[in-house]
C-alpha cells in the first residue's frame, strides 16, 4: 500500500481586501504541488485570488476539552462592550 | 492557534481520550446527545462514540467512492461528445466528481482514517459505492439522463446534509451543493436539446429515461422499513429524512419535467393522488438493487478494474513526484503571498 503524501491545509482569500479563510485539505508530496492542488480542488470557479497552505502537522490548536477553562472567564466581563454603559438619547454621536 | 474548526486528521488523532469507566461513558453520552439536539456541531477534536465515528466513516467513504467511480461512465463519452461546448461541459464536470471525492476524503481523514486506506478498501472491492455507477453509458443520451435524475437524486440526498451534525462532513457538503446544481441544469439541458430535436434523437432521451429512471429512484436505498442504519443517524442528526421522504420529494419533482420534455415516465402504475397531491410509483424491484449492490451488476467489474489500472498507470508519476520533492526538499516554498 501507498503512504498518503503530507497532509496540508489550505487557506483561500476569496478577493483582495478579506483575509484568507481555511477551506479544507489536501495531500501533496511538497508546497508547490500543495499550491497546485489546491489551485484545482478549491478554486475552480473563482474562489480566490490567493492561495496559502500549510503542514497541517505544523497547526497547534487547543483542547476543546480545555474550552471552559479558556473562554468561559470572557463571559462575565459585560462592561468589554459598549452596550453595557447607559447613556442618556440626547448625547449624540458618541 | 484558538478554536479551529480544522479538517486535518492530525488533529484528530489526539481528540477524542477513551471513555473511563461506565459512568463516565453515560455521562459522556448523554452530554454528546445534549450536543446534538441542540443542533451544535462536532468538530474533529471533540468527543464522540466510537459508533458515531463509524457511522460517520462509513457513510463519508462510500460518499466519497460513488464520486470517484462516478467519474468512470461519464468520462466514457468525453472523447465522443457531439460538440466542443459539450465537451469542455462534460469535462468541467468529471472533474467536479473528482473534486467532491478529494472534499470528501478529507472531511473522513478527520475521523482518523487514513486515505491510502479507504482507496485501499475500494481497490480492493471491499468498499461500497452508490450501485448507479455499475450501469452502463450506451448512448449520448445517457449523459443527460445522469445529469437530470442521478444528480437530481444526489442533490436531494445531499441538500439535507449540509445541515449535517458533523462539521467537516457538512461544510464539504455546502460546496459540493453548490456545484451540483450545475451538473443537473447541464443533463436537463442535454435531454431538452434531445427532445425537442429528430424523432432519433427523441428516442434516444426516451430509451436512456427507460434506463435510469428505476437505478434513480434505487438511489435512496431501502425503503424505511428495511434500512438497517436510518433511526440510529437520525438521532443523530446524520441524516434528516428518511430515504422514502427523499425519494418521494424525487419523485414528485422529477415527473412533471418528464412531462414537460414529453418523455414517459416508464412506470405504468403511476399515478397522482390528489388527496395527498403526490405522485405514487408503482413497487420497485429490490432484487436488482440487491444484486447490483452485490456485484452483480452490468459495470461492477470493469469499473474496479478501470480504478486499479489507473491508480497502477498513475503510480510512476507519484514515485517521480516525491524523488523530486526529497532532491529539492518538500519545504521548499514558492513565493508566500501574504
Amino acid at each position: 500500500m501507498n503512504e498518503d503524501w503530507a497532509l496540508y491545509e489550505v487557506f483561500i482569500r476569496s478577493r483582495s481586501g478579506l483575509e484568507h479563510k481555511h477551506v479544507g485539505s489536501l495531500h501533496a508530496a511538497d508546497a508547490r504541488m500543495a499550491i497546485e492542488h489546491a489551485r484545482d480542488t478549491y478554486t475552480r470557479r473563482l474562489e480566490g485570488v490567493s492561495i496559502w497552505v500549510v503542514r497541517s502537522s505544523e497547526i497547534v490548536a487547543s483542547d476543546p476539552e480545555e474550552a471552559e477553562a479558556l473562554f468561559e472567564p470572557a463571559r462575565d466581563k459585560i462592561y468589554r462592550h459598549p452596550t453595557f454603559y447607559a447613556i442618556p438619547d440626547e448625547v449624540k454621536n458618541l | 492557534m484558538l478554536g479551529f474548526g480544522m479538517y486535518t486528521q492530525a488533529l484528530d488523532s489526539a481528540g477524542a481520550a477513551e471513555p473511563q469507566g461506565d459512568v463516565d461513558e453515560v455521562a459522556r453520552l448523554e452530554r454528546f446527545q445534549a450536543r446534538i439536539d441542540r443542533d451544535e456541531k462536532i468538530e474533529p477534536k471533540d468527543w464522540m462514540p466510537a459508533d458515531y465515528r463509524q457511522a460517520l466513516i462509513r457513510q463519508i467513504a462510500q460518499h466519497a467512492h460513488s464520486e470517484v467511480v462516478g467519474m468512470l461512465p461519464e468520462g466514457n463519452w468525453i472523447s465522443r461528445a457531439p460538440s466542443l461546448r459539450r465537451k469542455v461541459v462534460l469535462i468541467a464536470k468529471v472533474q467536479d466528481e473528482g473534486g467532491h471525492g478529494m472534499y470528501l476524503y478529507s472531511a473522513a481523514e478527520t475521523l482518523g482514517v487514513s486515505r491510502a486506506a479507504l482507496i485501499e478498501q475500494l481497490l480492493a472491492g471491499r468498499a461500497k459505492y452508490s450501485s448507479i455507477f455499475n450501469y452502463p453509458t450506451l448512448t449520448w443520451a445517457d449523459i443527460g439522463a445522469i445529469g437530470w435524475l442521478v444528480d437530481g437524486a444526489a442533490i436531494m440526498n445531499q441538500i439535507p446534509l449540509c445541515r449535517c451534525s458533523y462539521g467537516p462532513y457538512a461544510r464539504a457538503m455546502v460546496r459540493i451543493c453548490k456545484e451540483e446544481s450545475f451538473h443537473q441544469r447541464q443533463g436537463y439541458e442535454l435531454m431538452l436539446t434531445l427532445a425537442r430535436g429528430s424523432a432519433a434523437q427523441r428516442a434516444m432521451a426516451q430509451e436512456a429515461l427507460n434506463r435510469w429512471w428505476w437505478p434513480s429512484l434505487m438511489m435512496f436505498g431501502p425503503s424505511d422499513a428495511h434500512s438497517v442504519h436510518t433511526a440510529q443517524s437520525m438521532r443523530w442528526k446524520i441524516k434528516r429524512f428518511s430515504n422514502d421522504e427523499l425519494r418521494q420529494k424525487f419523485i414528485d419533482v422529477t415527473v412533471p419535467q418528464a412531462q414537460y420534455l414529453g418523455l414517459t415516465v416508464p412506470d405504468p402504475e403511476l399515478r397522482w393522488d390528489e388527496p395527498a397531491q403526490h405522485y405514487r410509483a408503482g413497487p420497485i424491484d429490490w432484487s436488482e438493487f440487491q444484486a447490483v449492490l452485490e456485484g452483480g451488476g452490468p459495470c461492477n467489474r470493469e469499473r474496479l478494474a478501470a480504478r486499479r489500472e489507473a491508480h497502477e498507470a498513475g503510480r510512476w508519476v507519484r514515485e517521480a513526484a516525491v524523488a523530486y520533492a526529497e532532491k529539492h526538499g518538500a519545504h521548499a516554498e514558492p513565493a508566500r503571498s501574504g
